[in-house]
């Protein structure tokens, strides 16, 4: 024996623990499930030790303070050598994270490895994606900037909301009354040590249930899951067509691990790290604050849910969407695993996809939000003004001044948090322009007090030419009718 | 040996030092569940709120908004810029004033205020508030909120150091306002609805000329 394989064997003599490692490694898998489609919890936990790997490495530098961690950042990003790169493998491994953990519950979800006897081990990744989803909220606030600051405040409107328990919880989360230095300074002890130790206990016992109960064998069509018989139809089959998981399945997943790595590598080199945009400054409101990519389908959803449902819908909803998750392994335990005869399973996945999906696209361009700077930034385009009378160029003066651009667009430019307006006179006739405009109505505040009686004549009168060429704008008919008879229609 | 009534001595220690520890845990409980809670009970009784001034009365032009900022009365060392806070000021006239807390009612983004068309717009979901802070449009289900003032020795003074949350329990002491435009809006938006006749008839009139 070499000296290398006597100083092993001193160590083993001590530690014991070789026979175990050799035995998790060998363990039996089935066949089948070499294969690329499991290979996203091991990416998973790579990204992870990833993060705890540079999450360490930007802890040398960064101050969590409110006065000095916004400076801590850009030391980062411009003095500390490859500070920036660090910073972006993290940002990008942040990312990557949240992706691969929702892509490995979509996976488990569609094969059936939820169902008996894996139902604690995704009752513990249900948490484990919660604790993903805190690191990545709890991150965002720990680059304290702007969006960051604001962020928070968003935050405490939430917590704010809930009956009775809401003021307080502001309070804790805030760490006083105020977005300050005492909630950075939490939010550092939850992104630093608390979420992170809770992560590498959860992370254990996901593992340790997957050693103990074997990985979930691919799925067949018909092969039904039975609380009986399930136990002793899985053995049977590591042992008829079984392999040891060393090397058979895990050379995929330390192909994947390498690629996964090699990608945030390679985002991180390409895009670089993320922000900090402004300072922390509460001073300056000339901000428009927007969160993380994987929290803007939340910011879309609060755009678009009547202010009606929104409490409901903030407080009842997550509480609704956690208890099903941890619920569902109890609600279809047995049965059916193979996603080709689950079509509901499969509906419900694409349709949460699609939903989360059509939410991110919509906030990021925000469609509801004004365009602050559209009313001095966005003129009037030559074509309507083209041939027109002096009234109608007032009018167009005034729909700029008043700030009417920041929430319409005409020629393409300017707001879309109202309806475009570049055929407006078509769908509305002239008395309903004034009404609309004065009264608002719809989603339009009113604009009666802002406006003189001449503005709002010079206003219509401009909109009353927004009309596509060939087509006539709207008319009231009957008005038309009782003037003809009164003989005044020339 | 124990049997089923009996209990050995050393299974007595074991429960007497599982029961020690227990209290000790709990006694620990309190100071540690204390601390935590500081930042709660600390502000009970409205302990953060103080009076701040603003500028000096002068500063406000009549009938306009004007952005303000102050130090908030509750400052911890490492708060840096954080500690400061933005807010509207509309002097209605003389000495009646209307102070604005800069946090959309909504999800608390910064409001902005456009004097041109009288509104406050949020950029952060499309809510909008007329120039006295009612709602105008949006998802706010309320208006802005608004600080308590009092203008002492020329000086606009407000009642602050909390940040505002649609349901933190100044918020009423902030101002409750109903979710669609005020009454007295409503008023003047018919007495202009009725100029507006006018104003069509003026209109009418212009284009049968034409």
């Amino acid at each position: 024996m070499g000296v290398i394989g006597q100083i092993g064997q001193w160590f083993d003599q001590r530690l014991q623990l070789a026979a175990p490692i050799r035995d998790a490694a060998e363990h039996p898998v089935p066949r089948n499930t070499a294969s690329w489609f499991y290979v996203f919890g091991s990416a998973a936990l790579t990204v992870f030790l990833l993060q705890l790997v540079t999450g360490i490495l930007l802890a040398l530098i960064y101050v969590p303070s409110a006065s000095e961690a916004w400076s801590s950042l850009q030391a980062l990003n411009h003095d500390v050598t490859l500070g920036w790169f660090i910073r972006a493998m993290h940002g990008w491994g942040s990312n990557f994270m949240v992706a691969i953990v929702l892509i490995h519950m979509v996976q488990v979800f569609l094969f059936g490895a939820y169902k008996f006897p894996r139902e604690l081990t995704w009752i513990v990744g249900v948490f484990l994606l919660l604790m993903t989803l805190g690191m990545a909220f709890s991150g965002q606030v720990l680059r304290f900037d702007q969006d960051a600051y604001w962020g928070l405040g968003i935050g405490a409107s939430i917590a704010s909301r809930v009956p009775i328990a809401g003021p307080i919880i502001v309070k804790l989360m805030l760490g006083g009354p105020i977005i300050a230095g005492a909630t950075l300074s939490r939010f550092f002890a939850l992104h630093v040590f608390v979420i992170p130790g809770m992560l590498i206990g959860f992370v254990c016992l996901h593992l340790l249930m997957v050693l103990k109960l074997g990985i979930n064998e691919w799925p067949m069509p018909g092969r039904l899951v039975k609380r009986a018989t399930y136990e002793n139809e899985y053995h049977q089959l590591t042992r008829k067509d079984g392999a040891p998981f060393v090397p058979y399945a895990a050379w995929k997943d330390l192909f994947f691990a390498a690629f996964i790595l090699l990608a945030v590598a390679a985002c991180a080199l390409y895009f670089g790290p993320f922000g900090p945009t402004g300072r922390p400054d509460p001073t300056i409101i000339q901000t428009a604050p927007k969160p993380d990519y994987f929290f803007l389908w939340l910011y879309g959803l609060l755009s678009y849910l009547p202010p009606a449902m929104e409490t409901p819908a903030l407080l009842i909803g997550p509480v609704v969407v956690i208890a099903f998750l941890v619920l569902l392994p109890f609600l279809s335990g047995e049965g059916e695993k193979s996603w080709r005869r689950r079509p509901i399973a499969v509906l419900t996945v694409l349709l949460i996809a699609i939903i989360l999906g059509t939410l991110t696209h919509l906030a990021g361009y925000t469609p509801w939000s004004p365009h602050m700077n559209a009313w001095s930034g966005d003129p009037v385009p030559d074509k309507f003004l083209h041939g027109s009378t002096a009234l109608q160029r007032q009018g167009a003066l005034v729909f700029q001044g008043k700030q009417c651009r920041n929430c319409h667009s005409i020629g393409e430019s300017g707001g879309q948090r109202g309806p475009a307006l570049d055929s407006v006179a078509v769908r509305l006739t002239q008395d309903q322009l004034i009404r609309q405009v004065i009264q608002g109505g719809g989603n339009m505040p009113a604009y009666g007090k802002n406006l003189s009686p001449a503005e709002t004549t010079a206003l219509v009168a401009f909109l009353e030419t927004l009309h596509p060429a060939g087509q006539a704008p709207a008319r009231d008919a009957a008005r038309d009718m009782v003037l003809r008879e009164s003989g005044t229609h020339q | 040996m124990t049997s089923e009534n009996t209990i050995s001595r050393r299974g007595l220690f074991m429960k007497l030092g599982i029961l020690f520890n227990g209290l000790v845990a709990t006694a620990l409980t309190v100071p540690i569940v204390r601390f935590l809670l500081s930042s709660v009970t600390r502000g009970r009784a409205s302990a953060y709120l103080s009076w701040v001034p603003l500028g000096r009365v002068s500063e406000f032009p009549e009938g306009e908004t004007r952005l303000a900022t102050f130090t908030n009365p509750y400052v911890t060392p490492t708060d840096g810029k954080t500690a400061e806070t933005a807010c509207w000021v509309r002097r209605v006239e003389g000495e009646q004033f209307q102070v604005f807390a800069i946090n959309c009612a909504h999800l608390g983004c910064p409001v902005r205020w456009f004097a041109q068309s009288g509104l406050f717009m949020c950029p952060c979901h499309g809510g909008a508030y007329y120039r006295d802070g009612s709602r105008a449009s949006g998802p706010p289900e309320r208006g802005l909120f608004e600080y308590p003032y009092k203008v002492q020795d020329g000086l606009v003074t407000i009642q602050a150091g909390e940040l505002p949350t649609p349901g933190s329990p100044t918020a009423s002491l902030f101002g409750n306002k109903a979710p669609c435009a005020a009454r007295n809006e409503l008023v003047s938006i018919e007495s202009k609805l009725s100029a507006s006749s006018e104003t069509n008839a003026l209109l009418r009139k212009t284009k049968t000329w034409a």
